[in-house]
């Protein structure tokens, strides 16, 4: 009895490593792990899962004649729990797609489950740009934006409006880590300098001390590595410490939420880089418009890119007449994207290489409805925006 | 001059920044030991209901115009007087039992509150404005200060030294020390045990909120602030002694100061110090700092 329960267990072991064969009978499942609670909940979370649900609707509801279902859950930023959540979804419920939610370490572990079971990983509100540098898998697509396209966007126009000397608060994770790297490498490639960073832990309670040290530090810029919840936080207490009035400070990631939750009395003049704005044209005002019907708030650019993904991904899947990974990645990565939220094709490495958006935050005089936060101040290429080829530290990109 | 190569001023800045910190685990802490030894019951909803008291400033402040200083009255008394229907309704029902059901109870309406906020609210939060009075920043020489926190650190300690006296030195602190050591016989001498209970613990909901309102204008007000804090609490409440009120404040000033000068030297251990504190006082002294032997 013993030994029979050993061996079953031992089965069970085994049979998790392997990937699992991908059946085509049954509903195709579509999977979305996000912050569903906590400090990213609301650029992401469960409107973010309500998105994937509308591209389902929208589509029809069912694809090669079978139902289509959406499968949500809340990774609470835990790496360990986004990863299991994928891997059961794949062994019991033949997921036939990953969506990833907002932070970098759970993407990163999902796509590690990704690549071992050989699904299709679309990650989204995760920056880290590593899903698509030296961790890129053949299986992952990293749909919205990263931490290069930050940096290089919004990093470069701060150096060239005369920020020379840099000092970093920085989320103390893989995306805070990333977009310090890739900030760090942006401002010297443009002849600025970093003096120093400082590194809390995520979801931190108090910034003072913190803020203290970066203003010690006689640096021209307090760049925030943050995001969410600590973005926010991290601005207001720069407000009370009167670091604003000393140097500049400036979030290198910075959704419409936090804007929103700051009010624009403390975010006025904020420059920031986005891969979508809601009133950026109709199409994108018409799904903002449906949005708020629903929401009572405008849409993030991750809410669009949420419904974007799920929609081509089921347009890609009627095309090619599989859910089979092994065909619909390469049609992934061959189609061309064309919708509202962007126009792109997505590289061999799984970068998705689109326009890019400099905005910077209105005043109060200028704003003249409610969210009318942004101005547009420049449109950046993809080609510029992302990694090049030649940066590359991904295998799967041939040189 | 320099210390442990922190010039002496960002280090003389970092201690006042703790002692702000600190303030508000004293006065959170404070609450919990005050619940926790008069009622013996571990008040998981204590961050929620700090959390509601910032709620309740920002929204008399958003829909009523109401100002800080009239919130800071206000907020504790609807607080509080949430507590007491709390207390009545439920925890009343739970005396006598194990300690853990009380336990389970406010964690459960912890989770209520916070997902009731959540679902109203988001989790990005709001802003509350800093009172005009207490705007701006005073230098201090070593840093710039800001005025509001200043007020914070009196206000917190004003609060803490009312409490501990109320409890310690007047005749209903008496009454309360008794109820809770014998509550058959300080009732047979016409003292009315249930309503101290229910005052008590409205009290310990008010000061919850009262630390919520303070802490509204200096961080977001969200409904995750609470349970960032809670855990921490919890850790101050056990460092200096259960049910030790004394104990509370003191631990709770003293881990604001350790934790502000662990995010100079070591930052991204700033978080867990405090259950290192925690982990070697429990290892040497089982009872915390100022507990008394059991």
């Amino acid at each position: 009895m013993k030994l029979k329960t050993l061996v079953a267990a031992l089965a069970i072991g085994l049979g998790s490593c392997a990937a699992v064969a991908q059946t085509n009978t049954g509903p195709v499942r579509i999977g979305f792990i996000t912050d569903m609670a906590s400090l990213y909940a609301d650029i992401d979370g469960p409107a973010g899962a309500e998105m994937v649900k509308w591209a389902v609707q929208d589509f029809g509801g069912s694809v090669l004649g079978r139902p289509i279902e959406v499968l949500s859950a809340d990774h609470q930023n835990k790496a360990d729990v986004a990863s299991s959540k994928a891997r059961e979804w794949v062994d019991n419920q033949n997921l036939a797609v990953l969506i990833g939610g907002t932070s970098s370490g759970t993407n990163l572990a999902m796509a590690g489950v990704a690549k071992e079971k050989k699904r299709p990983f679309i990650s989204i509100g995760a920056g880290s740009a590593r899903l698509t540098n030296e961790d890129c898998t053949p299986y992952t697509i990293h749909y919205a934006y990263d931490t290069v396209a930050l940096a290089k966007v919004a990093g470069s126009a701060l150096v060239k409006s005369g920020a020379k000397k840099w000092y970093f608060l920085t989320a103390d994770y893989a995306f805070g880590h990333s977009l310090e790297a890739d900030a760090s490498a942006v401002v010297k490639a443009n002849g600025g300098t970093v003096v120093g960073a400082v590194r809390h832990p995520l979801n931190a309670s108090d910034f003072s001390s913190f803020l203290l040290q970066a203003q010690g530090s006689k640096a021209d810029i307090l760049a925030l590595a943050n995001a969410g919840g600590d973005f926010t936080n991290s601005m207001k207490a720069a407000k009370e410490f009167g670091i604003t009035k000393t140097m500049k400070v400036a979030g290198l990631l910075v959704f419409i939420n936090d804007v929103h939750s700051l009010g624009l009395a403390n975010t006025e003049g904020l420059q920031l880089a986005d891969s979508w704005y809601w009133n950026q044209d109709d199409a994108s005002r018409k799904f903002a418009a449906r949005f708020f019907e629903k929401f009572k708030r405008m849409p993030s650019s991750l809410h669009a890119a949420d419904y974007s993904a799920a929609m081509n991904y089921l347009q890609t899947v009627k095309e090619v007449g599989t859910t089979d990974a092994a065909k619909v990645m390469p049609a992934l990565k061959a189609r061309k994207y064309n919708d509202f939220y962007s126009k792109g094709t997505v590289r061999a490495d799984g970068r998705m290489i689109h326009d890019m958006y400099l905005f910077q935050v209105k005043s109060q005089k200028e704003s003249t409805k409610p969210w009318d936060y942004y101005k547009l101040v420049a449109k950046v290429p993809g080609d510029q925006a992302f990694t090049t080829v030649a940066e590359s530290k991904c295998t799967l990109l041939k040189k | 001059m320099e210390i442990f190569g922190i010039p002496l001023q960002a280090f003389l800045g970092q201690l006042m920044l703790g002692l702000v910190n600190g303030a508000f685990y004293a006065m959170l802490s404070l609450g919990l030991a005050v619940i926790f030894g008069l009622l013996d019951i571990v008040n998981f909803a204590h961050g929620a209901l700090y959390m509601v008291g910032a709620f309740a400033a920002w929204i008399m402040l958003d829909k009523f115009g109401i100002n800080f200083w009239l919130a800071l009255v206000l907020a504790p008394l609807i607080v509080g007087a949430l507590g007491v229907v709390i207390e009545r309704a439920l925890l009343k029902r739970l005396y006598g039992l194990d300690p853990l059901y009380g336990l389970l109870l406010t964690f459960g309406l912890a989770l209520i509150l916070e997902g009731v906020f959540r679902d109203q609210y988001g989790v990005s939060g709001q802003s509350y404005p800093v009172p005009d009075l207490l705007s701006g920043a005073t230098n201090l020489g070593f840093m710039i200060l800001p005025n509001y926190r200043a007020f914070v650190v009196a206000a917190s300690l004003l609060v803490c030294l009312g409490t501990w006296y109320l409890i310690e030195r007047t005749r209903l602190g008496a009454y309360l020390r008794a109820g809770t050591e014998n509550a058959p016989l300080v009732q047979a001498f016409g003292v009315n045990v249930p309503l101290l209970v229910m005052l008590t613990y409205g009290a310990g909901a008010g000061l919850a909120a009262l630390a919520g309102v303070l802490a509204a204008p200096i961080i977001q007000v969200t409904p995750l602030m609470g349970s960032n804090l809670i855990i921490v609490v919890f850790a101050v409440v056990v460092i200096g002694g259960m049910g030790s009120i004394l104990g509370s404040v003191i631990t709770g000033l003293g881990l604001g100061v350790i934790e502000g000068l662990t995010r100079v030297f070591y930052p991204e251990a700033s978080s867990v110090v405090v259950f290192v504190v925690m982990v070697i006082v429990l290892i040497l002294r089982p009872t915390g700092l100022f507990g008394k032997e059991a």
